[in-house]
């Protein structure tokens, strides 16, 4: 096979096992990789209805076709397992230099299952897989991790995907940190690889990677590299980055504050893209085979935190700045410098934070919960301070890492009327009040409240469609959204370049690299069974129209001020807008999808998960 | 050998963001597949910040020539760069041992050394890690002409201080 390494590797952490099953054709060509190849095997892996702690939870890892050539933002890996903070798919996507090296060490796909009885990290050196004590290195931060294991197996280039301290102690927004400060952040998946007593994966990687077309492929990436590299269409992240962000949606009065209680933002200059930019970024660099490069990176320069350097992307600037009510940029990066480090998701911490803060303000919790600290809005110092409560459960932090939804639920007193999730999972930078499209982009959102599956801010943003309002055809514009996602998620390539493709050029790329004859038409089916796929698996799970829902402030507090200073959304706007999702996806009003599409995806063999549900609804 | 020295490639360190992109082209002009243990240019990236590629600076009295005991090692007269011998080079790695720059590798298949040849196989006779690098962060330069950047970027910058718009 071209471009794919063409081999499974299935890891059993409890009898110290492993085994490569080879990656046919067929099953490459049906789910492409990455999203597709991570879906299906947690799907036939998975025992269903487990605990996420389960030791039979499968840590999946998986790269794309593209990981390991040439091909532009090619350099991405994805992790899935069931979730512990939404109890669905857990899924979450990073970059750096990890990925093409587990390819080149002759692996599509890595399924890690059982749980070691002591802590250890998983060596896998081309074919020879080890299985290391690690109960020297137990405790210690992702980078001490990384440099450790760097050092004791005395390789460099050695790449490592590792757990910081709160992946070992369960926190349910851990996340998995490769290359310093690269994450899969979202859903919790470092709890899982902590919950499997797993610190560390290091792979070293000899094999040539081939692909099927050499001339093809290097003519192409001429013509990409150079829109890339000098294109309008991704100007913004070479320049600024994503924290561009924050000024337009200010304006647009779409900018999540002080939890969800404001969308617009008085400190927003102070936290803005330019004002990161002129005054904490020193460089920006790029992760493996980008022409691209967006990562920037911000130093403080002075003060107590001096030499304190982070990479700055808008969601967590989003999530320490404007949500927390913040607007000292040091506040930022050094909360961002310390979830990178301790290992958890800086999206969801810097929500839980938000969230914190409200019950402070409130009343609900006072200092003895959190150890001294006045966790009001605004208070960057106290904000920076929880940040490690939280990844080491210390104090409130214990109630808190494990997410805003089980903190409410702990918390109780009408504090779970402002805790601001989807599905268990704390929601992002797009104040969905005022944008109605996104709106359902997040409640149907396999992976709970995410702008990453959809990107469906783009039509409302762009004022396409008529952002205050619900209409037919939302639906539809969510699923072209989702399903095109789905293959971006699929090669792996990165969304930032996302205007430069559409489904024939990114078929022509797969058709370079793997020489299998894929058409644009197929891949837009793809994508669609991918969709497909990650419902199917979600129903499994429990799922059920109710939980395709909004956050309680998005329905029950209208945006106070700004230009869209009035709009919420509705429970009759949502219902609307699912019936629509649901009815153009050829699902029923429950939102399952029925045996015809089934077998028009060829996901036959997934017939047993809808059946019941679908006598059920038939019932009523 | 030109007037001002032989060329070579070198990379700036403003300019270079660590993308790699220098050592998947190498690997693949050369040996038709992608494989950084294949590359002739390695990248260094040293966080939060620093990154730089590294390849043959094309030493005058090469080092790793003259730590050769096979004699497997020669330099160009026409273009500077480092030949190896491929029938005399046993890999034992001395030529490894006296570069400064960790500039010279192993071929992971034969075992032998293999070094920056300046892509001379091609016609145009251009490296294809300048050609490719999307920061323009290389460039086929030498020590002479680096020098002079050097020195206008210097007096440029002393005048702009002394003469404010």
């Amino acid at each position: 096979m071209y471009g794919y390494a063409g081999r499974i590797l299935k890891v059993n952490l409890s009898r110290k096992t492993y085994k490569t099953e080879p990656l046919s054709e067929e099953f490459a060509r049906k789910y492409v990789g990455g999203a597709g190849f991570g879906i299906k095997m947690l799907l036939d892996e998975q025992p269903p209805g487990i605990d996420p702690f389960d030791p039979e939870n499968p840590l999946i890892f998986a790269v794309g076709p593209l990981a390991g050539t040439m091909a532009p933002t090619s350099g991405k890996y994805a992790a899935f397992a069931k979730s512990p903070e939404s109890n669905f798919l857990g899924e979450g996507y990073s970059t750096g230099f990890f990925g093409p090296e587990l390819k080149r060490a002759g692996y599509d796909i890595l399924v890690i299952k059982g749980k070691s009885e002591k802590p250890i990290y998983l060596w896998i050196d081309d074919d020879s897989i080890q299985f290391m004590d690690a109960r020297h290195i137990w405790g210690k931060t992702t980078w001490e991790t990384e440099t450790m294991i760097r050092e004791e197996l005395g390789d460099y280039y050695i790449r490592i995907a590792t757990i910081g301290p709160a992946g070992e102690k369960l926190v349910r927004v851990a996340s998995i940190i490769n290359d310093h400060w690269r994450a899969v952040g979202r859903t919790g998946l470092g709890a899982v690889m902590g919950s499997k007593n797993l610190k560390a994966v290091a792979v070293r990687g000899s094999h040539d990677v081939e692909v099927a077309d050499p001339d093809g492929l290097k003519e192409h990436c001429a013509e990409l590299y150079e829109e890339m590299s000098k294109s309008p269409k991704t100007a913004k992240y070479r320049t600024l980055g994503t924290p561009a962000n924050v000024i337009p949606l200010n304006e647009a009065a779409a900018l999540p504050t002080r939890n969800y209680q404001s969308a617009t933002f008085e400190g927003a200059e102070l936290v803005s893209g330019e004002y990161l930019n002129e005054h904490f970024v020193v460089k920006i660099q790029g992760c493996e085979a980008c022409p691209m490069r967006c990562e920037h990176i911000a130093l403080i320069q002075e003060g107590p935190w001096k030499g304190t350097a982070a990479r700055i992307p808008y969601e967590p600037l989003m999530a320490f700045g404007p949500y927390c009510g913040v607007d000292r940029l040091e506040g930022v990066i050094k909360a961002k410098e310390l979830c990178d480090k301790y290992g958890v998701d800086a999206i969801s911490t810097g929500i839980i934070i938000g969230f914190a803060m409200e019950c402070f303000e409130r009343g609900l919790i006072d200092e003895k919960d959190t150890g001294g600290l006045e966790l009001r809005f605004g208070n960057y110092e106290a904000m920076v301070a929880m940040v490690e409560k939280i990844a080491l459960r210390k104090d409130i932090g214990d109630v808190l890492a494990e997410g805003v939804k089980r903190a409410s639920e702990k918390i109780g007193k009408g504090s779970e009327e402002f805790a601001s999730h989807i599905k268990g999972v704390e929601t992002t930078g797009y104040d969905l009040r005022g944008l109605k499209t996104c709106a359902l982009g997040y409640a149907v959102s396999r992976r709970g409240a995410d702008h990453q599956r959809h990107g469906s801010y783009g039509h409302d943003l762009s004022g396409k469609v008529d952002r205050f309002k619900v209409e037919k055809g939302r639906g539809r514009l969510v699923m072209e959204d989702e399903d095109v996602y789905c293959i971006f998620d699929a090669l792996i390539i990165c969304k930032f370049s996302r205007r430069l493709w559409d489904y024939e050029r990114m078929a022509r790329i797969y058709r370079e690299v793997t020489g299998i004859p894929m058409t644009g038409k197929e891949l837009r089916k793809v994508g669609e069974r991918i969709s497909n796929l990650g419902r199917l698996y979600n129903i499994r799970e429990g799922l059920t129209r109710k939980d395709d829902h909004l956050p309680p402030r998005v329905m029950n507090l209208p945006i106070p001020s700004g230009v869209a200073k009035g709009s919420y959304v509705s429970q009759e706007e949502l219902d609307f807008l699912l019936d629509d999702y649901y009815s153009t996806r050829g699902w029923t009003r429950e939102g399952v999808p029925t045996i015809e599409k089934l077998k028009e995806l060829g996901l036959e063999e997934y017939t047993y998960i809808v059946e019941p549900k679908l006598k059920r609804e038939a019932e009523k | 050998m030109s007037k001002t020295g032989h060329l070579f490639v070198s990379a700036d360190p403003e300019k270079c963001v660590g993308c790699r992109i220098c050592e998947y082209i190498c690997s693949f002009e050369h040996n038709g597949v992608f494989n950084p243990l294949r590359s002739r240019i390695r990248v260094v990236r040293i966080y939060p910040t620093i990154n730089l590629a590294i390849t043959c600076r094309l030493c005058e009295d090469a080092p790793c020539v003259k730590a050769c005991p096979r004699d497997a090692l020669t330099q160009s007269e026409e273009n500077g760069a480092i030949i190896v011998d491929e029938d005399k080079c046993n890999g034992c790695g001395w030529c490894i041992e006296a570069c400064d720059f960790g500039a010279l590798t192993l071929d992971p298949d034969k075992k032998i050394v293999m070094v920056c040849d300046l892509c001379s196989h091609r016609e145009d006779k251009k490296p294809q890690c300048v050609e490719w690098c999307p920061e323009e962060a290389l460039s086929l330069t030498n020590r002479v002409i680096l020098a002079q950047k050097a020195r206008i970027d210097a007096v440029e910058k002393l005048f702009k201080a002394m003469l404010p718009e």
